[in-house]
């Protein structure tokens, strides 16, 4: 018999701030310039220099802060953090260790630790080529990006699985990108997400050793790569053997896990406070901006549609980009009485996809108005036109930004939703097909099929499906 | 009193490559003066706050507006190794 | 022309706002006597035209009188080392902003005086570049870190100098040759452009000789800068001092502090100071410092650990020796290990493990705290007294290589001016006169501590002012001593 484990999984994720300047020096950031162009003496390093914290970055960390639902305590401190690597260049890292600016959070069903505010590290660049001695191989360092501001948010470990990390992760991301705080970019990598994975036995509340998952860079290879990790520490335990704490990486194309580094070899950082910087004490004013500059973040949004009749799936892509959710609350604005699930699903269904398929147009560079979408799905809603020939009208639509209305009577396509006219060519369909008339009379409701194939042809399509349907059982006597 | 092991230890944490004699030197300069400075243990600090920063400042933060950064060549004027631009370093050792 | 020599800075700025004399007469003669440096007060000399560098045109009270600035500043496209190996040939992109105001002053700068390695040490014997010497007495040490800086102004090499005091560091050396030597409020002056030591300490500060000229260095020096979170300047800044008397003012000295370890000569001088204070009105008052005994212990963790840390960047990657390219663990150990001083790689691995994983709570965590336990020793002495006063140093100049073998009693030298460094007050040394070295010998200055609530600047320079005038101290005595 075997026992059940469960994962117990953990996120470190760091997040580019997207201020003007590093966080301790007046260097612009950057991303793709040449190497060493955007560097001075305090984030080089020299001899001599001190960090002055930027205030912006405070602001927008207070921001993350809120968005986060953290208390947000009276008094922040830094820490310097010591190791030595190239791309360190004081061999300290200025970080906060001890007072973070947020603490005691939560974002949906996980519980936020704390977060705090941190430099990032330099560039190294592994060139395997020689260094000054013959044989050597070498490395190049870069210190554009030393220096820029990091918000590094802690969950406690509240995930079971990758599918729960990506899941939560796109939440994360949605809702720091609405707060206009950073790009959250993972193939930039101005959102970097680190997992930390233990398994135990169902039912323990006692955590097993953990390994650290590293250098993943988009949430479907978290995904994946979590999952690897959760069975690799199954299969480990199951045969007895003991979890190592390391550091590893999964390589996507091979599905592969490799150990980066033992953490067996920890750094000991010998913490101290920074005495080149003094405290900060958020003042109400500061709290209060970052409290009430908070838009509508993606958890709230999306239950707010849903409670008006949206559907989760809807609901959920709608709140995750603040664009398409005031495309949609647009939609609904400019047509009084139409069905917001109806429009939610044009919106993030038949329109969207119509974008993407004529040359993956922006939704900010789109020629069709909202209350043009309106208009059109009104006329679906209504059954003035069938829903396919309000796919066709929307193809015209997005390409020329053409009038819905217009398009409808140019291309003939207005619905007969007559009940004479109809009732007419129903009565001759069924004259005019007498076998399967006969099939259906005599119990084979299946043959009703050709008939109403009939009736669209005698229509070009122009009939309510339902209505034709009504109409033959009606004449048909069933 | 610290054991020639300790001092092993954080010389690999100073990244310092002592030399043998340095290390038995050490051991023994280190140890008068930890000596010493052990006797701190005997000072009532119960309840006392730390002193990190003798100056009452607070909130000390800088606007967010750029500042010249170095030209590449006077950033570069000083590195041992400078190459493509970058500062070249050596490789850690690979791994045993 | 020995008018020169002699006169005060204020005395030679105010001769060339008469236009008795030219600036650029005034700055030859000085470059003159810097080139005959026999004492090794200087690692680098300037000529006439590096001597005005970035110096602005200023009719300002400091105006042409040139200046020796310790080799702890940064100063752009002149070699700044800190007196190390690993620093060897290093030229700085920027300079320090004290030194910026002192250009703006229109001072131009003599050249880099010697000290002790990143201003770790007591005697400059630390030196990567030689021991400096004291022209007192060239057998005998000028102190230190600022040993170079105080030798060059006794020495006749300089009319005054900028150093740096972390425990004791302007003041001690100052006391050893016979100048003044002040330490301001930690914050008083900025720290950018100030090669680090141990952060939360280290502080920049005038060496003249007398206590005017003091005054008008601090005034130009003091002030915040956006470059450093941790200044906040003199409120109200700083004018000459003028007092004449002490009355109505009263002196602590803590005598629990003093009860051994202090020569006879350095004693008999302290006492004579002390009389002069109450012929002047002032009321001397035993006070008590009751954790000061721990003052140095408490520091010879802090500075260290501090220490530790600020000396990590030099590690061969981005500037100074590269001693190794082997590998990255070689080209670090072996850079610092070929690059560092005994004295720094003591401090260094005593910082790293007062900060190691197991004893930051006993050392470093303990430590801070003694150092609270420290500033209200002073907050609640100066309730009672508006001054602290002590010998500047247990001793008079020591022969060199006479402390080396043990570090403790290096250490020892600072017992005075540690507590206060600790506290973050500014203090001054002043000559109180001269004695017999224990072991015999010729006559040697020794200094008089003075030290004040933070940021009390003033009030202190007007006493030191006041009592200078008494004591009447003849500076000029060992000026022949730095040229051959």
């Amino acid at each position: 018999m075997s026992t059940e484990y469960e994962a117990v999984i953990g996120l470190e994720i760091h997040v580019q701030l997207s201020t003007k300047t590093k966080m301790f020096c007046g260097c612009e950031l950057s991303f793709g310039d040449d190497p060493n162009v955007h560097t001075c003496p305090v984030c080089l390093a020299l001899p001599g220099v001190l960090p002055v914290p930027n205030r912006t970055a405070f602001e927008y960390a207070l921001r993350i802060g809120a968005a986060l639902d953290c208390e947000l305590p009276a008094i922040n401190t830094f820490d310097r953090k010591n190791y030595f690597y190239p791309d360190n260049p004081k061999a300290y890292q200025i970080t906060q260790a001890v007072r973070p600016f947020a603490v005691n959070g939560k974002l949906g069903a996980v519980r936020i630790h704390h977060a705090h505010l941190e430099e990032d590290a330099a560039k190294t660049i592994h060139t395997g080529g020689a260094g000054r001695i013959q044989g050597s191989n070498a490395s190049e360092v870069d210190f554009n990006r030393g220096g820029t501001p990091l918000v590094e948010i802690v969950t406690e470990p509240d995930l079971h699985s990758g599918a729960q990390v990506r899941e939560w992760g796109q939440l994360l991301r949605a809702t720091i990108k609405q707060l206009g705080v950073s790009d959250v970019n993972m193939e930039e990598g101005s959102l970097r997400c680190d997992a930390n994975v233990s398994i135990r036995p169902v039912g323990s509340s006692e955590l097993g050793t953990k390994t650290e998952m590293k250098n993943m860079n988009s949430f479907r290879f978290i995904e994946r790569g979590i999952d690897a990790e959760i069975a690799r520490q199954k299969a480990l335990v199951e045969s007895g053997q003991p979890v190592v704490q390391e550091t590893l990486h999964f390589d996507p194309s091979t599905g592969e896990l490799h150990s980066l580094r033992s953490k067996e070899e920890a750094h000991d950082y010998r913490y101290l406070p920074e005495p080149d910087l003094v405290p900060v004490v958020p003042t109400q004013a500061m709290l209060d901006e970052a409290r009430n500059s908070l838009p509508e973040l993606p958890a709230a949004r999306a239950a707010r549609y849903e409670e008006i009749g949206v559907s989760e799936q809807a609901a959920l892509l709608l709140s995750f980009e603040t664009e398409w959710a005031e495309y949609f609350e647009g939609v609904l604005a400019a047509r009084k009485g139409i069905d917001p699930r109806v429009a939610a699903n044009w919106v993030t269904g038949e329109f969207s996809a119509e974008l993407r398929r004529q040359d993956d147009q922006p939704l900010a560079e789109a020629k069709v108005e909202p209350a043009s979408l309106a208009t059109l799905i009104g006329l679906v809603s209504e059954k003035k036109i069938s829903h396919g020939a309000g796919k066709t009208v929307l193809e015209e639509m997005v390409a020329s930004g053409a009038d819905p209305e217009t398009v409808v009577a140019d291309k003939g396509l207005e619905q007969i939703s007559d009940s004479g006219e109809l009732e007419k060519i129903v009565i001759q369909a069924i004259e005019e097909n007498p076998k399967p008339s006969e099939q259906v009379r005599s119990g084979n409701e299946k043959a009703i099929g050709a008939l109403v194939g009939a009736v669209m042809k005698a229509t070009q399509g122009r009939a309510d499906g339902g209505e034709v349907n009504r109409l033959l059982r009606q004449h048909l006597g069933l | 009193m610290i054991e020639r092991e300790q001092v092993l230890h954080v010389a690999r944490l100073s990244r310092l490559r002592l030399s043998e004699e340095e290390i038995d030197t050490l051991t023994g300069e280190l140890s008068s003066v930890l000596d010493h400075v052990d006797k701190l243990a005997e000072v009532d600090i119960e309840g006392v706050e730390p002193t990190s920063h003798v100056v009452p400042l607070e909130n000390v933060l800088r606007d967010d507006e750029p500042r010249p950064s170095l030209d590449r060549e006077v950033a570069l004027s000083q590195a041992p190794d400078p190459h493509d631009g970058a500062f070249r370093v050596p490789s850690p050792q690979a791994e045993a | 022309m020995t008018s020169l020599l002699t006169a005060s800075g204020a005395e030679t700025a105010a001769r060339i706002t008469a236009e008795e004399v030219s600036a650029t007469e005034v700055l030859d003669f000085w470059l003159e006597r810097v080139a005959g440096d026999r004492l090794n007060g200087y690692l680098w000399q300037a000529d006439r035209e590096s001597a005005r560098s970035g110096v602005a045109d200023s009719d300002g009270p400091l105006a042409g009188v040139p200046i020796a600035i310790k080799d702890i500043f940064c100063t752009e496209g002149v070699p700044t080392t800190a007196a190390s190996k690993i620093l060897g040939g290093y030229v700085p992109p920027y300079t320090a902003t004290s030194v910026d105001h002192l250009r703006t002053a229109g001072m131009p700068m003599l050249g880099k005086t010697n000290m002790d390695e990143f201003a770790m040490g007591s005697s400059n014997e630390n030196s990567a570049f030689g021991a400096c010497l004291n022209p007192w007495d060239t057998s005998r040490v000028p102190g230190g870190s600022s040993g170079g800086s105080a030798a060059v102004v006794a020495g006749g090499l300089a009319p005054w100098s900028l150093g740096t005091d972390t425990g004791g560091s302007i003041r001690q050396p100052a006391g050893f040759c016979g100048i003044v030597g002040l330490k301001p409020t930690y914050g008083a002056i900025s720290r950018f452009g100030m090669i680090a030591f141990a952060s939360s300490l280290d502080q920049c500060g005038p060496l003249t000789r007398d206590v005017t000229d003091a005054a008008l260095l601090l005034s130009a020096l003091q002030g915040r800068d956006e470059m450093d979170s941790t200044s906040v300047g003199i409120e109200g800044g700083i004018e000459t001092p003028t007092a004449e008397r002490l009355d109505g003012l009263t002196f602590g000295v803590p005598r629990d502090l003093m009860r051994e370890g202090i020569e006879a000569g350095v004693l008999a001088r302290f006492e004579d100071t002390l009389l002069r204070i109450a012929d002047l009105g002032g009321e001397i008052v035993d006070i008590e410092l009751p954790h000061a005994e721990h003052a140095i212990s408490a520091y010879y963790v802090l500075a260290p650990a501090e220490a530790s840390t600020n000396l990590s960047r030099y590690d061969g990657v981005r500037y100074g020796l590269r001693a190794s390219d082997e590998d990255l663990l070689s080209m670090y150990e072996v850079t610092r290990e070929e690059g560092f001083g005994p004295e720094v790689k003591r401090r260094i691995m005593l910082g790293t493990y007062a900060l190691s994983s197991g004893y930051y709570d006993a050392y470093y965590g303990r430590a801070q705290r003694v150092r609270t336990r420290i500033v209200e020793d002073f907050d609640t002495a100066f309730d009672r007294v508006d001054f602290v006063v002590t010998p500047t140093s247990p001793t008079v100049a020591f022969k060199l290589g006479e402390k080396t073998a043990d570090p403790w009693s290096m250490y020892l030298s600072d017992i005075f001016t540690v507590p206060i460094s600790l506290a973050g007050l500014p203090a001054i040394s002043i000559p109180a006169g001269l004695a017999e070295p224990e072991g015999g010998g010729p006559d040697l200055p020794v200094g008089f501590q003075i030290a004040a609530p933070a940021f009390a600047e003033q009030k202190l320079l007007e006493a030191s002012y006041a009592l200078e005038q008494a004591i009447g101290f003849d500076g000029t005595l060992a000026l022949e001593g730095g040229v051959e």
